[in-house]
């Protein structure tokens, strides 16, 4: 990962700090993260709801949380990975214009509507190691809060204070750039060849 | 024989702690392969990414929590003995060992009732969870698999028939060319499930039990046992690497299990499990002892 930089960002983010990474840079972030998956951005693309918490400058994570409830109100964060970020790609691009959020967490890629989401409302698609759902929970500090909370506990948005959280590598940037799209062209073009490798080694058929 | 309360009760506290325990533990099998796959992977990403998993792994151990906020959509899949004396008390402690963990492990809500769009929010529903039976002659044991059915690991799931015309090689371009796509996305390094069968809903069915076998195992049949390392091979040189960001190799193994076909239908299955591929056996005797065969040396 030597050729890429790291930075530590607190939110809330500016144009600045986003025009500063590239993909395949690595953030670790302090602030404000709020969750959000398929409900939540049915809400507010499809049904155009009010956001029910102010986004601009945060972060939203692609993240169905385990909770567990300590006090009236009041939650702790048992584990919390990132979910499949492709699901959100229909709707993503409003997203991101309707709430100023700058920045998403989530899990593999997104496609190009999205690209373009990030290119016109400035902000940057990341990756957190998938799978690495306790590592994530040690780096939220408080959880302030939940909204939605009639979605359910996977699908409702719960604002979360987080430090350091990351490793968050950049994958989509403000330019255009598309780092496991990049890969995907990569890993089809190789698909080829070893599917033309595997031919007439399975010919089972009499 | 007449139903058996505290039997039905000392069988779902057992079970519970089994479901606990898998939340938060990979199997054997699966720790052995990701090491082995973690000193290959030494370029890019990829050691930065193995270090996050194996810390996670550590993390969720010592703090006593499901490794993966996904714990699933939970499935038992049960192989019973005929001579096993408490058939009637299984699903009730399936089901009531499943409320348990939902508050024990504590595991994520994951059963939403389909057309009525709610979440349950204790991961019982509509035939959820969803118990698979087999029942095995000569014996006295209950043989239960557990798997947490996770969102990502579930989305490359697919099932098709093709005419027996495109062959083998018609079902290898179909795994590659959903590991290529949505297997990306899933969390690889994956364990890779193929089913192969006369129909499609077979297929798939077999491609799941396919998962459950250990990683590195191979089917008894000596050409299903080369496709399997024929695929193995070819998806590795494509080189996913862990999180899909690139690497040496793509996925943990390929196991295959198979059906007798129609002679007009070649149907395949896919299903994929995520790298941390939750997945447990125990096998329970008529006194409630047990061999937890996937965690070895563990009590629960």
């Amino acid at each position: 990962m030597s050729d890429f930089h790291t930075f530590e960002f607190t939110t809330p983010l500016t144009d600045e700090d986003i025009r500063k990474v590239h993909i395949g840079d690595v953030i670790y972030l302090t602030g404000d993260v709020v969750t959000g998956r398929d409900d939540v951005h049915h809400r507010v693309v499809k049904d155009n709801r009010e956001v029910p918490v102010d986004l601009a400058g945060k972060a939203i994570f692609h993240a169905g949380p385990i909770m567990q409830k300590i006090g009236d109100d009041k939650f702790k964060v048992v584990s919390v990975g990132p979910t499949t970020s492709m699901r959100m790609e229909s709707a993503e691009a409003e997203f991101l214009a309707k709430t100023g959020v700058k920045l998403i967490i989530g899990k593999g890629g997104m496609g190009p509507k999205t690209t373009q989401g990030c290119i016109d409302n400035c902000a940057v698609h990341t990756i957190f190691p998938g799978g690495c759902a306790v590592v994530a929970a040690e780096e939220v500090l408080d959880v302030e809060g939940v909204e939605w909370a009639d979605l359910g506990m996977p699908e409702a948005m719960w604002k979360l204070k987080v430090k350091g959280f990351g490793p968050l590598i950049v994958s989509i940037d403000s330019y255009g750039g598309n780092l496991i799209e990049d890969n995907k062209k990569l890993f089809n073009q190789r698909k080829e060849e070893q599917l033309e490798a595997l031919s007439g080694k399975l010919d089972f058929l009499h | 024989m007449a139903y058996d309360n505290a039997k039905c009760e000392e069988l779902s506290e057992l079970l519970t702690s089994f479901i606990c325990h898998a939340a938060g533990h990979l199997p054997d099998d699966v720790k052995a392969r990701l090491t082995e796959m973690s000193k290959i992977e030494d370029e890019g990403f990829a050691p930065a990414i193995y270090d996050v998993m194996k810390k996670n792994m550590e993390l969720a151990d010592s703090l006593g929590r499901p490794s993966c906020q996904d714990t699933g959509i939970p499935q038992f899949f049960v192989r019973v003995g005929c001579d096993w004396p408490y058939l009637a008390e299984i699903e009730p402690a399936l089901v009531e060992a499943v409320k348990k963990a939902t508050v024990k492990a504590p595991l994520r809500h994951n059963a939403v009732e389909v057309f009525d769009e709610y979440n349950t929010g204790n991961n019982i529903g509509h035939r959820v969870p969803w118990i698979d039976w087999e029942i095995v002659g000569d014996s006295d044991a209950l043989e239960v698999y557990f798997y947490m059915a996770g969102g990502g690991c579930s989305l490359p799931g697919m099932a098709k028939v093709l005419m027996p015309l495109e062959g083998y090689d018609g079902i290898a371009r179909l795994v590659f060319d959903q590991m290529t796509s949505y297997g990306v996305n899933a969390c690889p390094p994956c364990l890779v499930g193929i089913g192969i069968a006369g129909s499609a809903e077979v297929a798939a069915k077999l491609s799941k039990k396919a998962l459950l076998r250990p990683v590195g195992s191979h089917n008894p049949n000596p050409k299903a046992a080369k496709m399997e390392s024929d695929i193995e091979e070819g998806l590795n040189k494509i080189g996913l690497g862990p999180g899909g960001f690139g690497g040496k190799l793509s996925v943990m193994g390929v196991n295959i299990e198979q059906a007798a076909r129609h002679p007009a239908t070649l149907a395949m299955g896919l299903s994929t499990a995520c790298w941390a591929h939750r997945r447990a056996k125990i096998v329970i005797n008529p006194d409630m002892t047990y061999d937890f065969a996937t965690h070895k040396g563990v009590t629960l």
